[in-house]
């Protein structure tokens, strides 16, 4: 497998609702690539456009009213944004999968959870329903649902939180996807379990070399998860790089200002008894979609902000460290990407 | 009243008209010193909510004592019950479901003192104004509703309707847990800085440790009903002591940890077990790495290891005074 290659490169991606108020740019286009076998993390608020640019790149998002108005999607260097409606069902599910946050809302109620993992085996892979169900029992023996060929037989609600979650990804990695979306796949989930998912995401990643696409707002599971982060505000990427350059060294001050609010474990002993620190904040709350304006959208909430940041939206500029870039003026003399 | 005490002991919510019982809360004490905060923290069906729907009697509890200062909280009926409620107030998790959307945000915050008759109606208003400005809203946005205000603002708005009454004690059931991660620091901000001002006094509700460390002063952690650890907060979180906490501060993902927190990690296995069949002994044994045999068959009571740190684990030994946890906590 080619590692350094991208698999999925999203070039200005940009979508629109109509409303009615006029036409909403949700995303004001969007740039990022993954490569194969790599965990990218796509972090913001909600409402930055995470999710929709995750939906958009299964073209799921519900034309009308919204509209993908431009921008290319290349995966495997075709453009998905031009393939046909029957090609796309062929994508879907089958080389790119995803899951969702609740996973008891994305699971149907009257069918087994056998049912629903063999499904797409039967329309991809062409499998007979003795070899669905057979496969379907060891996926779940691979997500690790203990006495699978019991277990396949039984319907949602019979199971908890963190293993319908389980039975998610069993379904998303029936057909050896070459791509995971992943939306908030354990914001529903306790932590012990949250623990448990992300540890089955890394073993499954390293057997099967699925790139994962992973939308989160926790900055923890970013850093436990990711190989590079793209951080989103108000449907533009704020800023790109590996995990290290972008949660040690970040360029941007949108990306800043999320680390510094987070209460982080270990802050009693920095306090004295009784005593606490204030914790960062970033003021204000993320501008609608109508107050954009010309510039930065981060401009009103910035400590940092210029006159020139409300000129225009400043393009991403280059960072020290390969890869390392933040659409932020402050960078400008470094040059653009 | 010197010190704010809420006290349970063997309170036992019966929610299923079925025979079974579940024991969602299961002989839980502590109390609060005034003016403090008590973290209760715990996964989903640990308990904690209904600890603090308890507390706040909007769950009918089967047994146990609630004390407010010198109030017997727990036998009060009918308009006595009524009237206690302005001196405990509570926030809940969800802003959008937890406010009237067809009335005016003003209205939302002067209702506590129109139903409790606090004050003329001039002074209402005056009031009203006054716990705008002191949430961060502006007093002029009174007029909006509440879909005109985004979920930071209305949980502004929830904590300005708490604290209309002036109440001794707020149950804050998990507060922030519903807002944007940039948002939450403003309220969590703003909860320490009420406290600060009014004295306030908070029962916690959170299953965040990070948010539960930044906040409390003293946690109380809960497994299946019960507490299993409670703590100042310096001791607990410089070393948990129940194998449950241990793993559960492990599990937390930190933004500086990164991967190699990830490895060094408690793995738990497994789910909590159903409330309603429990095992005579300790309830975490089944998923615990550190269970012997004799932890399953009888009850384990809590006990006081060092001074005010309380746990229910038979397998916390005390060598020369100082308490040592079957299970190390990997501390990144």
């Amino acid at each position: 497998m080619n590692v350094t290659g991208s698999l999925l490169e999203v070039r200005d991606l940009r979508l629109e609702f109509n409303t009615r108020r006029g036409k909403a740019l949700v995303l004001g286009g969007v740039d990022f690539e993954l490569r194969a076998g790599e965990t990218l993390c796509v972090v913001g608020e909600s409402g930055c456009g995470k999710s929709m640019t995750a939906l958009a790149l299964l073209r799921l998002i519900p034309t009308p009213p919204g509209r993908i108005s431009g921008g290319r999607i290349l995966f495997h260097g075709e453009d998905l944004l031009g393939a046909s409606t029957q090609r796309m069902r062929d994508v879907r599910g089958n080389r790119i999968s995803m899951i969702f946050q609740e996973p008891m809302t994305s699971l149907n109620p009257v069918l087994t959870v056998g049912d629903q993992i063999g499904e797409s085996l039967r329309l991809h892979a062409g499998l007979d329903a003795r070899a669905a169900h057979a496969r379907a029992v060891e996926m779940l023996q691979q997500v690790g649902i203990p006495a699978p060929e019991r277990r396949v037989a039984e319907y949602p609600h019979q199971f908890s939180g963190g293993m319908r979650q389980r039975v998610m990804i069993a379904m998303a990695l029936a057909c050896r996807p070459d791509i995971l979306i992943a939306d908030e796949p354990t914001t529903a989930l306790d932590v012990t379990v949250q623990a448990q998912i992300f540890d089955l995401l890394r073993d499954l990643q390293r057997e099967k070399g699925t790139a994962i696409l992973l939308i989160t707002h926790d900055m923890g599971a970013v850093a436990e998860m990711a190989d590079r982060v793209i951080v989103m505000y108000a449907g533009r990427v704020v800023e790109q790089g590996t995990t290290d350059q972008v949660l040690e060294r970040p360029g941007h001050p949108y990306t800043k200002g999320l680390i510094d609010c987070l209460p982080e474990l270990g802050s009693s002993a920095l306090a004295g008894e009784g005593g606490r620190t204030e914790l960062a904040e970033i003021p204000g709350v993320v501008p609608s979609i109508w107050e954009l304006g010309n510039g930065c959208a981060f401009r009103e909430r910035c400590s940092r902000a210029m006159t020139r940041c409300a000129e225009a939206v400043p393009p991403m500029f280059r960072l020290e460290g390969s890869g390392h870039a933040a659409a932020c003026w402050l960078h400008v003399e470094q040059g653009e990407v | 009243m010197v010190d704010l005490k809420v006290h349970f002991q063997r309170a036992r919510s019966g929610w299923l008209s079925s025979p079974q019982v579940v024991r969602a809360v299961d002989g839980v004490s502590f109390d609060i010193r005034r003016g403090t905060t008590l973290a209760v923290v715990g996964e989903s069906g640990s308990g904690k909510t209904t600890t603090a729907l308890a507390v706040m009697r909007l769950v009918p509890f089967t047994g146990g004592r609630i004390r407010l200062g010198e109030t017997d909280v727990g036998t009060l009926q009918g308009e006595a019950l009524r009237r206690v409620r302005s001196r405990l107030q509570i926030i809940f998790q969800d802003p959008y479901s937890s406010l009237n959307p067809r009335e005016r945000a003003g209205a939302v915050v002067r209702s506590p003192l129109d139903r409790m008759n606090i004050g003329t109606p001039a002074q209402r208003v005056e009031r009203v104004a006054e716990l705008f400005t002191a949430v961060g809203l502006r007093p002029e946005q009174q007029a909006l509703y509440a879909h005109q205000f985004s979920g930071g603002q209305r949980q502004r708005i929830n904590i300005a309707r708490a604290l209309a009454t002036n109440p001794e004690l707020v149950v804050c059931d998990e507060p922030v847990s519903a807002l944007d991660i940039a948002i939450r620091a403003q309220i969590l901000n703003l909860l320490a800085r009420l406290q600060r001002e009014l004295g306030l006094t908070y029962l916690f509700i959170s299953h965040d440790m990070a948010v539960v460390e930044h906040i409390c002063d003293e946690i109380a952690v809960m497994y299946l009903g019960e507490i299993v650890e409670r703590a100042p907060r310096r001791a607990f979180f410089a070393a948990p002591l129940h194998p449950y906490s241990v793993a559960l501060m492990s599990a937390v993902p930190t933004v500086h940890g990164g991967r190699a927190r990830a490895a060094r990690r408690i793995r738990l296995s497994g789910d909590p077990p159903n409330p309603i069949d429990l095992l005579p002994g300790c309830r975490f044994a089944g998923r615990c790495p550190a269970a012997e045999m004799a932890c399953t068959s009888a009850p384990v009571p809590l006990r006081e290891v060092a001074p005010g740190h309380w746990v229910r684990c038979r397998r916390v030994e005390v060598i020369d005074g100082a308490a040592r946890a079957p299970l190390q906590a990997v501390v990144a």
